[in-house]
């Protein structure tokens, strides 16, 4: 079996939401592959991801492991990375973990952002299906994620936040 | 590759780049192109870079002096969260301060080993909170400013500029929020939240005019179409605090000039040669508030200076 040196990068996992890999979260641009070696390019999730660093070594240790030598990691901020590319298969592995997945993020039209100063119920519960649960803490263990609780089985669980 | 636990991922020698302060890391933009647009003046961009840097940096420090002590653990968490946001922010607008500047200052020498009269951000950031009213108060108001800011910033001629701002735009909307919340829920909450509430907003609006004074480096680059104005923020910004305000039962007081509070610290020198005629934080004249964080933040790159472990 020769995997491709795309393959080992999409198949590395991140080291913050272990059940998801690169790909199915959506931060590979690209792996490009010469006789030089290889030259991955990711973007990051949030400006402060303290997983970054972390996740260039994890790329860089997966490909020389594969055999693939010289490898360079380089990050690009544009366009912006967004939930909406966490892929179906990511989705699905992140309610499996009983992580309520992303809904589709916020359109940004120019002009003013709306202030939210409700709290938004539309997530479903990733246990039970009930579709209205309550916002416990905005922020959860990582930048991206929110801590719910479901009314009707009465679990707590994490939400991935749209942005 | 996972690790089974923490002490395993730092002493995981096979691949030695863990990011930690000490760890020699460096380079947040990691392989991000540097290149400058064309015509632009780099001492100008420099310093607009650091402006909008020290910002984040000095309200991340605030925000994370709050970790152990905040009422709850979830706004324990949500503070850190906030405040990690704003310090990759930081981390990525000193890089590209760095880089236009072009002296060979990174990220760590800007943040660790500048005196206060060299540090640019607004008095706001710098201002020590008194309680859990005015840290959400302060971070409110900063929020809506900072918002507004990048949203007109993801337009700028610089890209690296243009990707900061958007990527920041995600993470600011979120801190509003947040922040709104708060100020709504202890202002319209009991006869005592909504006094200490009130008696927040009171104390920071001093500090609002200075928002939306526009320093000549801020006129130069937004003449070019690099910076934002800060001038033009002034009626959107009036428009989301007035809002938040009147729903959380508080009256918005008139957003006083910038004034300069008693006890200043003298500015080293005007970047430009000539003293602006309205000195503040974007001219290095700041409060002891910036001191007392420095001296907490730069301890330990002023002990050991290059230290790695």
């Amino acid at each position: 079996m020769t995997a491709t040196a795309a393959d080992v990068v999409a198949s590395v996992v991140d080291p913050e939401l272990p059940m998801l890999t690169l790909a199915e979260l959506g931060i590979v641009r690209e792996v490009r592959q010469d006789d030089e070696g290889v030259l991955v390019t990711i973007t990051p999730t949030y400006s402060g991801c303290p997983a970054m660093e972390t996740i260039r070594a994890d790329i860089r240790v997966a490909l020389r492991r594969a055999g693939f030598g010289q490898a360079e990691v380089r990050t690009v901020l544009a366009p912006a990375w967004t939930t909406d590319w966490i892929s179906e298969t990511g989705r699905r592995k992140l309610a499996e973990a009983g992580i309520a997945p992303p809904g589709a993020a916020p359109a940004r039209p120019a002009g003013p952002i709306p202030l939210t100063l409700g709290v938004r119920t539309a997530v479903a519960c990733p246990r039970c299906g009930q579709p209205s649960t309550e916002v416990l803490a905005a922020f959860g263990a990582t930048a991206c994620r929110e801590l719910r609780r479901c009314p009707a089985c009465r679990e707590p669980f994490e939400h991935v936040r749209e942005i | 590759m996972a690790f089974d636990d923490a002490y395993d991922a730092l002493t995981d020698h096979e691949d030695d780049a863990r990011w930690a302060y000490g760890t020699g890391f460096s380079d947040p933009l990691a392989g991000v192109p540097g290149d400058l647009p064309d015509g632009v003046d780099r001492a100008d961009l420099a310093a607009y870079c650091l402006m909008l840097g020290d910002d984040a940096l000095i309200l991340s420090h605030r925000l994370q002096q709050w970790v152990t002590r905040a009422p709850e653990l979830e706004d324990e968490l949500a503070l850190a969260n906030i405040g990690l946001d704003l310090l990759g922010q930081a981390r990525l607008l000193l890089t590209r301060a760095g880089a236009a500047e072009g002296r060979g200052r990174d990220e760590d020498e800007l943040a660790m080993h500048r005196p206060p009269a060299e540090f640019r951000n607004v008095r706001l950031a710098e201002r020590a909170d008194d309680d859990f009213a005015h840290l959400v108060a302060r971070l409110c108001a900063f929020s809506v400013w900072r918002l507004e800011l990048l949203q007109r910033l993801t337009g700028s001629a610089d890209p690296m500029l243009a990707a900061i701002a958007a990527k920041g735009v995600k993470e600011v909307t979120y801190h509003r929020d947040y922040a709104a919340q708060w100020v709504v829920r202890l202002g319209d909450g009991t006869e005592l939240s909504h006094r200490r509430m009130a008696a927040a907003v009171d104390a920071l609006t001093p500090l609002l005019g200075e928002l939306f004074q526009p320093h000549p480096v801020e006129t130069r680059l937004a003449a070019a179409g690099i910076a934002v104005d800060p001038a033009g923020l002034r009626a959107a910004f009036d428009d989301v605090w007035a809002y938040v305000l009147a729903t959380a039962t508080l009256t918005a007081p008139g957003v006083a000039p910038a004034v300069s509070p008693a006890a200043v610290l003298p500015a080293s020198s005007s970047p430009a040669g000539a003293p602006s005629a309205a000195s503040g934080g974007r001219d290095g004249a700041h409060t002891p508030g910036l001191v007392e964080i420095l001296d907490e933040m730069q301890a330990l790159a002023r002990s050991v200076p290059g230290g790695a472990w």
